[in-house]
């Protein structure tokens, strides 16, 4: 467990609505650096070399510093120099979004405690959803009825996923496992006895994510890294390395796209990776605080953000910097999740302050606020064919809008 | 020496790293931007949740059957 937190410092924690395992930018120790500094290590023949090759080759620390610092600043360069225009300053002829009529049509009630996350099954109906509890529900979105049930054998059960084949689900959390559950026909069957564990991370599994196929998983961690399983042997068959705090989220790119997926974290950076290289290919770092969600735009060519610092900022891949930045004064809690609606013109996001905040994409203004959660927004997704989205709060319930 | 060392492994995979992502090929905001708007506008129409659905076809709007006592 990362740090040592009593059971009343948990408790208190708890009390006030701060998840007590995941740590604040400000009191993290990064991981990789070891401690090493406090017992210095005596001077050998061998090491004494080493240090000797290192300045013969011109390297040292003060000049690799140089250098990442003239390259860091010619990336700002290239990416301002692209910069001619403001998205909403592109938008500024298109018309102005409608009042939508959107409202609560579905209140899902049946978790004792906070739910977490939720996932949409691609038949348009059913969801899976998780909570603090430890108990994972799959729904159906039209009739209310709870289809399936398990228990965890943790708690804060922080990540679930529908398999695109709509016959298993994935979840995970304080267990730092992801595992896989076969839903199955026969109601009265035991779903835990053919619980196949997947993943293993060395801290919570913070979200999970089913590839095109039920064959691949690809899980996010407070460990700092995401990783991609294969489902049968529970193989690791790719990992990522990059993010300098916990990883909070990822999202999969639309499948037109390729392979690539990006994963935003408590280090306040969104990475796009390359599945198949393991290698982060383009980084993002303009938010203020923990990036609590990732969620491509319907082409791929770009993504939406959620973060504490109370905004979601929009990042275009191809011109490879942020182009948009969806906020208000008035708006002073953290964003904790978003999605586009089908065309890409919505953007529905959820925040702390227990509402959803509808914004227009294009011109970067907010159409309308959605009341009737109790207390956080912890996860919002539009249904797979973008007739309606869902909600799940801190306050048991999930809400279906249409 | 060992902290030295792995800090200057680590600035090395950082310069690696800034590297790959300066060489990233860009293009203008201004044609990234239309593009997004041009695929918002043309798949407007058949966003529900923008312009909502002829009445009836939606099965969340529909209203589910009640029972009267």
């Amino acid at each position: 467990m990362r740090g040592v937190t009593s059971a009343r410092q948990q408790h208190q924690l708890a009390e006030a609505g701060e998840p007590w395992w995941r740590q604040r930018e400000s009191e993290r120790k990064r991981p990789n650096t070891r401690t090493s500094s406090t017992i210095p290590s005596p001077l050998c023949a061998s090491s004494l070399k080493m240090a000797c090759q290192a300045l013969q080759s011109g390297e040292s620390l003060a000049t690799l510093k140089n250098e990442s610092d003239s390259l860091k600043k010619k990336l700002e360069e290239e990416r301002a120099k692209l910069h001619d225009v403001e998205l909403n300053q592109v938008a500024e002829k298109v018309e102005l979004v409608s009042a939508l009529s959107i409202r609560t049509r579905r209140v899902l009630k049946g978790h004792g405690n906070k739910v977490l996350c939720m996932d949409w099954c691609k038949d348009k109906r059913r969801l899976v959803s998780s909570s603090q509890d430890g108990k994972v529900i799959v729904w159906d979105g039209y009739t209310l009825n709870k289809e399936h049930a398990v228990t965890m054998p943790c708690t804060w059960v922080m990540a679930c996923a529908y398999a695109p084949s709509g016959c298993a689900v994935a979840c995970g959390g304080l267990d730092n496992k992801c595992s896989v559950y076969p839903l199955s026909l026969d109601k009265n069957e035991n779903l835990a006895a053919k619980k196949k564990s997947v993943a293993m991370h060395t801290n919570y599994l913070s979200g999970c994510s089913f590839t095109n196929s039920d064959m691949q998983l690809l899980t996010s961690s407070g460990d700092g890294t995401c990783a991609l399983w294969d489902v049968e042997s529970g193989q690791l068959l790719q990992s990522f390395h990059g993010h300098t705090a916990d990883v909070l989220s990822l999202n999969l790119a639309p499948s037109e796209t390729g392979n690539t997926f990006v994963s935003g974290g408590c280090d306040k950076k969104a990475n796009v990776w390359d599945m198949r290289s393991g290698q982060n290919v383009q980084s993002f770092e303009t938010h203020d605080s923990d990036i609590n969600c990732v969620k491509y735009y319907p082409t791929g060519d770009a993504f939406a953000s959620a973060s504490d610092d109370g905004t979601c900022r929009l990042y275009d891949l191809r011109a490879d910097r942020e182009v948009a930045v969806y906020q208000k004064d008035s708006i002073i809690f953290g964003a904790s999740s978003v999605d586009f609606s089908l065309s890409g013109r919505l953007l529905f996001a959820g925040y702390n302050d227990y509402t959803i905040n509808v914004w227009d994409v294009l011109k970067g203004n907010r159409i309308s606020v959605l009341f009737g959660h109790e207390n956080r927004v912890s996860c919002v997704k539009v249904s797979p064919d973008g007739t309606s989205f869902a909600s799940a709060s801190w306050d048991t319930s999930l809400r279906i809008w249409a | 020496m060992t902290s030295t060392n792995s800090s200057l492994s680590n600035m090395r995979r950082l310069v690696a790293q800034l590297k790959l992502e300066a060489s990233v090929e860009r293009i203008k905001v201004s044609q990234a931007a239309s593009e997004l708007q041009q695929y918002c506008l043309q798949n407007a129409g058949k966003d529900a949740l923008l312009v909502g659905v002829p009445g009836g076809s939606n099965p969340f709007r529909e209203p589910r059957s009640c029972a009267v006592l």
